[in-house]
């Protein structure tokens, strides 16, 4: 479901930090995430071996991707999946949609799935006429409001808990009868489980692809992926063709990596490999398994500069350590993916003219890299963004016209120090005792905090005096 | 050792301490000088690119990247007084110019001898202050790029240590970015405005007389946060306060 508003990013952004309750929550949520991700890694000493290693994995499977891929396809149709491939969100959409429209199927359940928004799934089941009932907590929260996810872990990380039972007291029936956060989930629950054993079709993410046994991996702590795969007659699966792993083995080596950056904690509560559909003697599961493997981009990134964000095992970490992500939240940038991590792809997924403030919105202060754990050096390909959007002639005339001119003085040495003997001295006329507080075409610095005054004479032209006048 | 020619170091003040706080540029030489090195100050440096880099606008930067390597190649070692100008250098340059046949090993060559002038004068020059005293309470701001990209983290607390009636107090978010980002500031200035805000609240809650930190750039941004706000925290650069200098008035104070 991605409706992002359609003001710009500034507009967008403003609206943000105007909102005092967003902060509130986006403060807990991130604080929250940032504490202990950082006493997980603290009590893992493996933590750097284990980075290394996610990367190595992933590198191998980025480098190798065809053969992975042939590989999952043959073991996830010998368990009998009937494996699909969509080149694009369009067609990753048609395939779902003439799936649920062949098996007639009139309630859907989903377990949270960033590729699902990315291909815009929700909006399609509602254009067929499909009920759709999201299963994940926060993603119920979210669908009650009418709302993209603003964070890829934390869908409703948006809402206080306040604003959720708000949201729950007109959206549940009967309400819950009290607002305290176990009464709220009872009610969910209560909710939820007559859908879950109802629905025709179950649809769910991976977060693996295992290539020599074929099958898929969900992790969660709510179980709800289990019940929205286990009990109906069908279940699909779309996941990004970066999801896929060599073996099991790989998928717990990278699990250590992602439970820990994402939520801090050691491992989910719930962990699954979902092989095939219902084998004859099983007790449960689906009759038909589908999985949808979705490029979207994907081969394109494997191609260019951006191909170390293929690694990307969709933690969040990025974004709970960004200073602007903790500033202005998910919505505001206007993409599938919010973040350092949403500000490389969204160019990819939406085009770069419709996305440069996103890689531009960036301090470059390197904290998403650092955490990130499988190495993705974030700001480097935020800076391959910045250099395209130049490029290709999207950055404002007033930036290129602005660094243009600064540049001509700054590659000519004798007239630079020119310019600083003429312009230091009228810079000067503006401040009041050691303060600029407003100078023309400086708001953007002015509006906000004071500019100390320029020197009156600059380093150079004061070391060459005090030069001469050792001589 | 006695006899071994001194190292000849080139000082590049950054285009900020030029024009805005020329005594950062003179408390870096004095340092240097007391470290034991020959220092020159090139006259054909004005700005390392950054800003350039940063926009995406390569061409630009790539043209100061040449132009600071001629000026600076020659010496034993080049200094700045800002972990982000030597950043660029470090890292920017050698990857602006990986693809020019004439200038990727010299730009290499020379990254690998630029320092920021903590680490510099606590790792290569094993130097530490004596004598330098400043009774007042501290607070220092860990700046990004110097941080992450060169791992300056311990060398000015180390040289800070030496300063007589110091009191370091420690910073909560030290090392979390003040919202400058260069051109980040002006361009997205309101994002900017309330990552400053926060940092400027936890600054003022430490109640240290002193913000200290290693880039210009930041500490304009976080001191004129402060002075907005009506703070009474003083901002200097780490190497006023460990070369003496720290005395007269602070970053934004008029002088005398």
């Amino acid at each position: 479901m991605n409706a992002p508003s359609k003001a710009p990013f500034k507009a967008r952004a403003k609206a943000a930090l105007a909102d005092p309750v967003l902060k509130t929550a986006i403060d807990r949520t991130t604080g929250n995430a940032e504490r202990k991700r950082a006493a997980a890694v603290a009590a893992f000493p493996e933590f750097e071996a284990a980075r290394a290693r996610g990367k190595a994995i992933k590198d191998h499977v980025v480098a190798h991707l065809d053969h992975y891929l042939e590989m999952f396809e043959r073991n996830a149709a010998a368990r009998g999946a009937q494996v699909h491939w969509a080149a694009d969100d369009a067609e990753a959409r048609a395939i779902v949609t003439r799936i649920c429209l062949a098996a007639d199927a009139r309630l859907v359940t989903r377990a949270k799935s960033m590729l699902g928004e990315e291909i815009g799934l929700p909006h399609a089941l509602a254009d067929a006429g499909i009920e759709r009932v999201e299963t994940d907590l926060a993603e119920h929260i979210i669908q009650l409001a009418g709302e993209a996810p603003s964070h890829i872990i934390w869908p409703a990380m948006h809402r206080t808990r306040e604003q959720v039972a708000e949201l729950f007291k007109t959206g549940h029936h009967p309400p819950p009868a009290a607002e305290d956060p176990a009464t709220m989930v009872q009610s969910a629950r209560t909710q939820l489980r007559t859908k879950f054993l109802s629905a025709d079709i179950g649809i769910s993410g991976a977060n693996f692809l295992v290539a020599d046994t074929g099958a898929t991996c969900t992790v969660t702590n709510e179980g709800n992926a289990e019940l929205t795969t286990t009990p109906p007659r069908i279940h699909i699966v779309t996941a990004g063709i970066e999801k896929l792993v060599p073996s099991t083995a790989h998928a717990f080596a990278l699990l250590r990596l992602l439970v820990r950056s994402a939520t801090g904690g050691e491992m989910t509560q719930y962990t699954t490999f979902h092989a095939g559909p219902k084998r004859p003697g099983d007790a449960d599961g689906p009759e038909e398994m589908h999985i949808v493997l979705v490029d979207n981009g994907r081969t394109k990134m494997l191609a260019d500069e951006f191909r170390e964000m293929l690694r990307c095992i969709r933690c969040g970490a990025c974004m709970n350590h960004c200073v602007v992500y903790r500033q202005i939240g998910g919505h505001a940038y206007g993409g599938t993916y919010p973040g350092p991590m949403g500000s490389v792809l969204t160019p990819v997924l939406d085009g770069l003219a419709a996305s440069r403030d996103l890689p531009n919105a960036c301090t470059m202060n390197g904290r998403c890299a650092e955490v990130c754990p499988v190495g993705i050096p974030l700001p480097t390909l935020l800076r391959a963004w910045r250099r395209r959007s130049w490029r290709e002639g999207l950055e404002p005339g007033s930036i290129r016209t602005g660094i243009g001119l600064w540049a001509q003085l700054a590659r000519r040495p004798r007239l630079y120090r020119l310019a600083t003997r003429i312009g230091l001295p009228l810079l000067r006329l503006f401040g009041r005792g050691g303060w600029i507080s407003r100078l023309p075409l400086a708001g953007g610095w002015t509006d906000h905090r004071d500019l100390p005054r320029p020197a009156a004479q600059s380093f150079m032209d004061q070391y060459r005096a005090q030069q001469k006048g050792r001589k | 050792m006695p006899g071994e020619p001194k190292p000849t170091v080139g000082l590049f003040v950054t285009c900020l301490v030029d024009a805005i706080r020329p005594q950062i540029g003179f408390a870096a030489l004095q340092l240097l000088e007391e470290a034991g090195c020959t220092v020159e100050v090139p006259q054909a440096q004005t700005c390392c690119g950054q800003p350039a880099l940063n926009s995406g606008d390569d061409r630009d930067a790539a043209h100061l990247a040449r132009q600071t390597i001629a000026a600076f190649e020659g010496y034993d070692h080049v200094v700045l007084p800002s972990g982000s100008c030597a950043a660029t250098m470090v890292h920017g340059y050698p990857d602006l110019l990986a693809g020019d046949p004439e200038w990727a090993a010299r730009a290499r060559a020379m990254a690998a001898k630029t320092h920021e002038i903590t680490s510099f004068l606590a790792d290569v020059m094993g130097y530490a202050p004596s004598g330098r005293r400043c009774d007042a309470s501290a607070t220092y701001h860990d700046s990004c790029s110097g941080l992450r990209e060169l791992g300056i983290a311990d060398q000015p607390r180390a040289l800070l240590a030496h300063v007589e009636g110091l009191e370091m107090r420690g910073l909560p978010g030290n090392d979390a970015c003040c919202g400058f980002g260069g051109t980040f500031c002006v361009k997205y200035s309101d994002i900017s405005n309330a990552i400053v805000t926060e940092k400027a609240e936890a600054i003022e809650e430490t109640g240290a007389d002193i913000l200290l930190a290693g880039d210009l750039g930041c500490l304009m941004n976080m001191a004129g946060k402060l002075h907005r706000r009506g703070a009474k925290t003083r901002c200097f650069h780490t190497v006023e306060v460990l070369a003496g200098r720290a005395t007269g008035p602070a970053i934004g104070e008029d002088a005398p």
